[in-house]
């Protein structure tokens, strides 16, 4: 689960982490009443959207007047902001961070990462600032520093010393640093959060730290124990069809393609995707309906994956361990009673009463295109796509 | 021989009188998996499927001599129960509970790695299938059918890939050693390599398939392994093709978040270790047959 940057920043303020004076703002008023209260000469006004590179998608304005606060809130507002994160559809920003503009002297990188390498808390720090750690790795590798954490013990000060002295943080910033290296890795432990990243940390031009971006995602399958954390979850920011699932027990993706699909099993999903390309066709989606899924749990997966307009063929792929395939069968049957199917349906079903399953689809007398493997599902229904188009 | 389970594996089930524990006990029963009993705090002194239930692991392993245990318990406890079986002594863990918080899990690795290597619980899973050696024993939640006994070991990080991989192997009339899902979480315990360690010493496994997917440094870990350290011929696919960066695909471990963790990346850094790579996942039976004539 991601959270808006105002939220990250609350968090990092209440783990002792500086941060530049700000709130959120909802309406242009609002904007304007913050700006007022923050006092000073320039004032960033942020959009609110879960995604990284605002900036370059206008999502970030300096102002330095009451006025231009006001405008630039008013503009972002209600707005679709698209960035490289975003997809095509781009982002809603319902919010806008209104903060008191900051003299950068020097930009760094500060992350808590859970790193599947050594499966450990890794806080990842770099001189190089405000760019993509990724890009850094990649240009500028010996810049990247590295500390793993012993889950036993918990990050330690010297380690949050050495980091910050290699960073080249000035003496009296000292203090600080350790505080915004302990408070981030404090919200990871508590929280369960996956990445905590403070890009940049910036020393200003007098000489002070502060966090003045950051991004904080959570453990989905945490998220029971973290009722606080939950809270943070803003839907409007999901794609619905996503959150649609996600509340039905499943597990979808909307892709780009054409070829909606049904399967179970993440792996064999991925793998069916895949054979859908190897054909010459293009998934319109993920989607894995899990173990034991009732009729009416595959009948709602069957809708959610028709209901995306791309499709222009449909694709069930089921090899039952745990499900059923007459269950499965009897979803099927069930959710085509109740809409109209109107593009080409390939099943291919294989595992536990696999007899059952396929004579519950025949029976049912709609045109179902049937297959017995894999490679002849994918097949199918490529060609079935093909000639529908 | 097989690997990690046989005939003679004395199997308990933790979160035995759970509705999902019971079902699966009983399944696992029947395919003639050696269960000796089963773990539920408080319940104590019943029994359940004709077998005896205990309170802790420690009394169980005390009182039946069991080596191996199989966790169902739900995601919040699961941890828990992972550990109190390596504490109890068990050697080999198989955990299916799906849905573990990640830190848990690093906290489990931690755990276990304060006991000396040597009497230190394998551990596979979670999120995973299970564990069966066709014939013998079956540690998981597979259909046993699928599985024909044989010379060829499979490792996977899904469930019902792993099935698709079985079936297309059984067409062909190839059997499988043993079987072995990893899971799909970010931290798991038995890594692709460690199982390819234990296929390469087994005097009855003659080749290997691994079965990858996007996500997490381990194929490629596993890579170097087979090109150094193997004398048998391994097959692999990677799952996740289509699989756009950053996106989660349904495993909590399946995402694209860094360089070389694309199924394309992978499956060119296996091929570059001398590794039998599938393009198409309807490959899998073929190639194992192809790799096995040479």
């Amino acid at each position: 689960m991601d959270i808006h940057e105002y939220q990250a920043k609350q968090l990092l303020a209440k783990a002792g982490v500086p941060i530049p004076n700000g709130g959120v703002a909802h309406s242009a008023e609002e904007a304007a009443y913050l700006q007022h209260e923050i006092s000073g000469e320039r004032w960033v006004v942020k959009a609110q959207i879960h995604s990284g590179a605002r900036g370059k998608a206008g999502g970030v304005k300096i102002c330095t007047s009451d006025q231009e606060v006001r405008d630039a809130a008013s503009e972002l507002l209600g707005k679709r902001l698209i960035t490289n994160q975003t997809g095509p559809k781009g982002k809603i920003c319902t919010a806008v961070y209104v903060e008191s503009a900051t003299q950068i002297d020097r930009e760094l990188y500060v992350a808590m990462v859970l790193d599947r390498a050594s499966e450990q808390i890794v806080v990842v720090a770099s001189t190089e600032g405000g760019m993509e750690i990724e890009d850094v790795a990649r240009d500028k590798p010996e810049a990247i520093l590295r500390e793993l954490v012993d889950p036993a013990i918990g990050l330690l000060d010297f380690q949050a010393r050495e980091l910050a002295f290699k960073l080249g943080i000035p003496a009296p910033q000292l203090a600080d640093a350790v505080k915004t290296f302990r408070g981030a890795y404090r919200i990871m432990r508590d929280h369960d959060a996956t990445l905590v990243e403070i890009n940049p940390l910036v020393i200003t031009h007098t000489g002070r730290l502060r966090a003045l971006d950051a991004k904080i995602g959570f453990d989905d399958n945490a998220l029971f124990r973290q009722p606080a954390i939950s809270e943070l979850r803003d839907r409007g920011q999901e794609d619905p069809r996503e959150t649609e699932a996600a509340d039905q027990g499943l597990s979808y993706v909307g892709l780009q393609g054409d070829i909606g699909c049904m399967i179970n099993g993440a792996g064999l999903a991925m793998a069916t995707m895949d054979m859908i390309k190897h054909c010459g066709g293009e998934p319109a989606n993920f989607l894995d309906i899990g173990g034991g899924a009732s009729p009416e749990r595959v009948a709602n997966a069957f809708r959610l994956v028709l209901s995306d307009d791309n499709v222009k063929a449909m694709l069930v792929n089921i090899y039952a361990g745990i499900n059923r395939c007459d269950w499965v069968a009897e979803g099927i049957v069930q959710a085509l009673g109740e809409i109209e199917l109107n593009v080409p349906l390939v099943v291919r079903l294989s595992g536990t009463n696999v007899e059952q399953g396929k004579q519950i689809l025949k029976d049912s007398g709609y045109p179902i295109i049937t297959a017995d493997t894999l490679a002849e599902a994918a097949e199918r229904v490529v060609a079935a796509r093909n000639e529908a188009a | 021989m097989a690997i990690l389970i046989d005939e003679n594996t004395k199997v308990l089930v933790q979160g035995f009188t759970g509705r999902i524990g019971s079902f699966h006990a009983q399944e696992m029963m029947e395919y003639g998996t050696n269960v000796v009993g089963g773990v539920t705090p408080g319940k104590g002194g019943q029994t359940a499927l004709d077998r005896p239930v205990f309170d802790t692991m420690k009394d169980a392993v005390r009182e039946t001599g069991a080596t191996a245990s199989i966790v169902f318990v739900p995601p919040g406890y699961a941890a828990d129960s992972i550990c109190e079986a390596a504490d109890a002594g068990i050697h080999y863990c198989v955990a299916i509970t799906d849905g573990i918080p990640a830190q848990d899990m690093m906290r489990v690795k931690r755990y276990l790695k304060q006991f000396p290597e040597e009497r230190r619980m394998i551990l596979t899973g979670p999120n995973c299938a299970g564990t069966i050696s066709p014939g013998k024993s079956m540690l998981g939640i597979m259909p046993g059918h699928i599985y024909l006994p044989g010379r060829v070991g499979v490792v996977a990080r899904s469930g019902t890939l792993g099935y698709e991989a079985a079936s297309q192997l059984k067409e062909r009339g190839i059997g499988i050693s043993t079987s072995v899902g990893i899971g799909g979480d970010p931290i798991n315990g038995c890594s692709f390599q460690r199982i390819l360690e234990r296929f390469e010493n087994d005097p009855e496994t003659d080749a290997v398939m691994l079965i990858g997917e996007i996500g997490g440094p381990q194929e490629a870990e596993a890579g170097a392994y087979a090109r150094d350290h193997m004398s048998k011929p391994v097959v692999a696919f990677i799952a996740g093709l289509t699989a756009p960066k950053g996106r989660t695909m349904g495993h909590a471990g399946a995402i694209v978040s860094g360089v070389g963790e694309s199924a394309a990346e992978k499956a060119e850094i296996l091929r570059g270790c001398g590794v039998t790579v599938c393009e198409r996942p309807s490959d899998l039976g073929e190639a194992m047959a192809g790799v096995l004539q040479r």
